[in-house]
């Protein structure tokens, strides 16, 4: 076995893969439990334990949050949209200004990111969910007990990005502002 | 120079240019390996993308306007202007600073292409450029985009094919070509936009299309771009055994294209807002052209769509209490556009043609009828001749037709991406047809409307080297210089002009004409000017030929052409009989020469492109 540390998204996989064992396979459980006590020491690289020794946040970059805000901000007026006060328009007035976000912000979605559904199926449709099946991209709602594999219905199709492809920013460039002022001289 | 790696064709555009290339290593005649080159580009300040076209906009900012930072490309140090799809987006909110459609003012004969004039509208202090600067900006900018893309294959190296409208005249192609040479590019061809689009149709049909047209197809290349519409006649003939293309005819220049299709609906929903008492601002009339341009694809995308609607949003950062908004209904879009640009005609039908406002200001010379069908059935009209002395084709146009009868066509340009524009333009055509009794034409399906003339010049570079089929054709006129004819003087009238042909019609690139008989004086140490020919009909005039006289329509006149004798060796003001040579150069353009009755020497004929008329 490798001694290499494993990266965090594996260990997130495998500490929830873990954490549906352990609910449901008493034995996997007890084996479990004499590696948290350090009774297997040894037999087993430490890095396999379930559960990480320290939290494992991380900050994110705000550069290209905010690149994509300014993006959608230009496109499809979306920042002055939210900070509108929806409440004091009748929903015609709002129906106006929702085209020229809907129109703009999918002009954004569609140029820069690949989105696909998670789930090729039929909302509304059952389906079967094996074992291993990716706990990141699934989530499971309601009566959730015993083993995979598990059968429900399909609630939402989800949403995943398979392709991004931001505009490349000139060094200095103050992402902060997501729109200029603009002075008509 | 190292061997040319890649053809890379360049689509330099009125209002956008593309760039794609064939790998000549990894093509073999028919398995072409090519594609369309992405160009990065700031869309906006400080941020660079890659896309496909680069609009052809040039932006002449303030200094405190736009910092040096935001101004950074993948290459190089800043440039104190912008190119691309910023330039557009600035030049929106700021037009004075703005240059755009280069490409019509760089043929526009009425002004000095060399000289610093646009922006036309800007004040005193924007350090102004020529239509040939701004043409070369943008070529630089691709070239600087390829080789940032391609270090080891430099553009520089490559073969470029770049078009030209195929109306283009002699003076507008010199001027493209320089342009290309003061941006880097040394390997030049140029080609015509509408052979280039049928050079893409005959590299998407991967070889199947040679069962798509057979020997006595004419086919009819309509090309609505951005600004400009260009006609081109192709023959298909045979030559041992195989199929052969001939371009027997091209249109005349038409400042005509999508972008006053949008701007039409624009203005027809502005006046549809100002009846109810709402005036809009030149910031939001952009606003209004580009959602038109939406609702206008959305209309003539679905037929069962009857109004799509039209919102300009405000400018401030209220957008709901600022939001105008209106629709389009589909009777507008059939008025304006259907009706307005395509409307049915009778083949008989010539573009009306008004008298010119007194010239206040100068600007581009916009076609004045905005009927594309009417210039179509001029231009079919005055090519009823156009295949007669082709072989083959001699029983083709009987003393009874009226005009040149295609039998299949090709579109290209943004424009026909609305099904309802073909369909009109093949409704009124076909209309023609029938009424001469003559079978309908059959539409030739070429995708990819946009790029298909960047990647059929790609092609064409491939094609260069043997591996296809070459569409023949030469030049698509024949050039004449004004003489004046030996009669006696008239008090008050200027003397008849006499127009002596130098080039005859259908000069293949690389070829000379003869040295005409007749010799013409010029001075030592003085610029002698000429007035200077063409005609897209007289096909069988020869060298030497002089005509007396002719109709409107069968000559046109050009820009003046301007020859000056160095003053070495002879006495200034002497007078030197010489000769006037035509050459076609393997770049494609016309080159004219005086030669001398005696000794080697030959000086170069210049078109003037100062606009002094």
């Amino acid at each position: 076995m490798s001694d290499l540390p494993l990266g965090f998204f594996a260990r997130l996989r495998l500490a929830l893969r873990a954490f549906g064992r352990i609910l449901s396979d008493g034995a996997f459980a007890a084996g479990i439990l004499r590696l948290e006590r350090g009774e297997l020491a040894g037999a087993v690289a430490p890095a396999a334990v379930a559960e990480p020794s320290k939290p494992l946040l991380r900050d994110t970059a705000p550069d290209s949050a905010l690149q994509l805000l300014a993006l959608l901000q230009r496109e499809g007026r979306f920042v002055d949209f939210l900070e509108e006060n929806v409440g004091a328009y009748s929903d015609a007035e709002i129906g106006g200004a929702a085209r020229v976000v809907h129109e703009g912000c999918r002009k954004v979605i569609r140029d820069y990111l690949q989105i696909e559904p998670v789930r090729a199926e039929a909302e509304g449709a059952r389906l079967t969910l094996a074992a291993g099946f990716d706990a990141a991209a699934v989530r499971l709602t309601g009566n959730v007990v015993g083993q995979p594999p598990f059968t429900g219905a399909l609630m939402h199709r989800g949403w995943r990005v398979t392709e991004i492809k931001l505009p490349k920013l000139a060094e200095g460039h103050d992402v902060r502002v997501l729109a200029p002022a603009e002075v008509e001289l | 120079m190292s061997e040319a790696r890649y053809a890379v064709g360049i689509d330099l555009g009125t209002t956008h240019c593309v760039m794609a290339a064939v790998d000549l290593v990894a093509s073999d005649r028919d398995d072409v390996v090519e594609g369309i080159e992405v160009v990065p580009q700031l869309t906006a300040p400080g941020s660079v993308e890659e896309r496909t076209m680069l609009p052809s906009f040039l932006y002449l900012p303030h200094p405190d306007e736009l910092r040096v930072e935001d101004r950074v490309l993948p290459w190089d140090k800043p440039q104190p202007f912008v190119v691309g799809e910023l330039a557009r987006a600035m030049g929106g909110r700021t037009p004075i600073r703005l240059v755009s459609s280069a490409k019509s003012w760089l043929c526009h004969p009425g002004v000095d292409r060399r000289a610093a004039i646009l922006p036309v509208e800007a004040p005193e202090e924007v350090a102004r450029v020529s239509p040939l600067q701004a043409s070369t900006r943008y070529l630089e900018h691709l070239r600087a985009a390829w080789d940032h893309q391609h270090p080891d294959a430099l553009l520089a190296n490559q073969e470029v094919v770049l078009t030209v409208p195929a109306s283009f005249d002699p003076a507008a192609r010199e001027l493209t070509a320089e342009a290309a040479a003061a941006a880097g590019l040394s390997h030049l061809v140029l080609l015509e936009e509408p052979q280039a689009a049928l050079y893409h149709w005959i590299l998407a049909a991967q070889g199947e299309w040679r069962k798509q047209v057979q020997v006595g197809d004419i086919i009819l290349v309509i090309d609505l771009g951005g600004g400009t519409a260009d006609f081109s006649l192709i023959a298909v003939t045979e030559r041992d055994g195989s199929l052969e293309l001939v371009r027997v005819a091209v249109g005349d220049h038409i400042l005509l294209g999508g972008d006053n299709m949008d701007l039409a609906l624009a203005h027809a929903v502005r006046a549809k807002l100002a009846a109810q008492g709402i005036q809009i601002d030149p910031w939001q009339l952009q606003a209004l052209t580009h959602g038109c341009r939406n609702a206008k694809e959305t209309l003539l995308g679905d037929a069962k769509v009857e109004a799509a609607p039209v919102v300009v949003p405000s400018r401030g950062s209220k957008l709901i209490g600022g939001t105008l908004r209106t629709e389009l209904t589909r009777a507008e879009v059939t008025q304006n556009l259907v009706e307005g640009f395509f409307p049915v005609v009778e083949a008989a039908a010539r573009p009306a043609s008004r008298a010119r406002a007194a010239l206040t200001k100068i600007g581009l010379p916009y076609a004045q009828d905005a009927a594309m069908t009417r210039h179509l059935a001029a231009f079919l009209r005055r090519q009823v001749d156009a295949t007669r002395d082709l072989e083959g084709f001699e029983d083709r146009s009987p003393d009874e037709t009226t005009f040149l009868h295609p039998t299949a066509v090709l579109f290209n340009g943004g424009v026909f991406k609305a099904p309802p524009l073909l369909a009109r333009t093949l409704e009124v055509l076909n209309g023609w047809l029938e009424g001469e009794g003559a079978p309908p034409v059959r539409l030739l399906e070429g995708a990819d409307l946009d790029l298909a003339v960047a990647r059929g010049a790609a092609y064409y570079g491939h094609v260069r080297r043997g591996r296809g089929v070459r569409i023949r054709g030469g030049t698509a006129k024949s050039f004449y210089v004004g003489v004046e004819s030996a009669m006696p003087a008239v008090p008050g009238m200027e003397p008849p002009i006499e127009a002596l042909c130098i080039a005859p019609f259908g000069m293949e690139e690389g070829t000379q004409a003869e040295l005409p008989p007749q010799e013409v004086g010029l001075v030592v140490g003085e610029p002698v000017r000429f007035r200077f020919f063409g005609s897209s009909v007289r096909r069988a005039d020869h060298v030497g030929g002089v005509l007396e006289q002719w109709a409107p329509d069968e000559v046109e006149e050009l820009e003046e052409i301007e020859a000056t004798l160095p003053a070495e060796g002879r006495q200034p003001g002497e007078v030197v009989p010489v000769r006037l040579h035509a050459a076609v150069t393997e770049v494609g353009t016309l080159r004219l020469e005086a030669v001398p009755r005696v000794g080697a020497e030959t000086w170069k004929v210049e078109f003037d492109v100062r606009g002094e008329r």
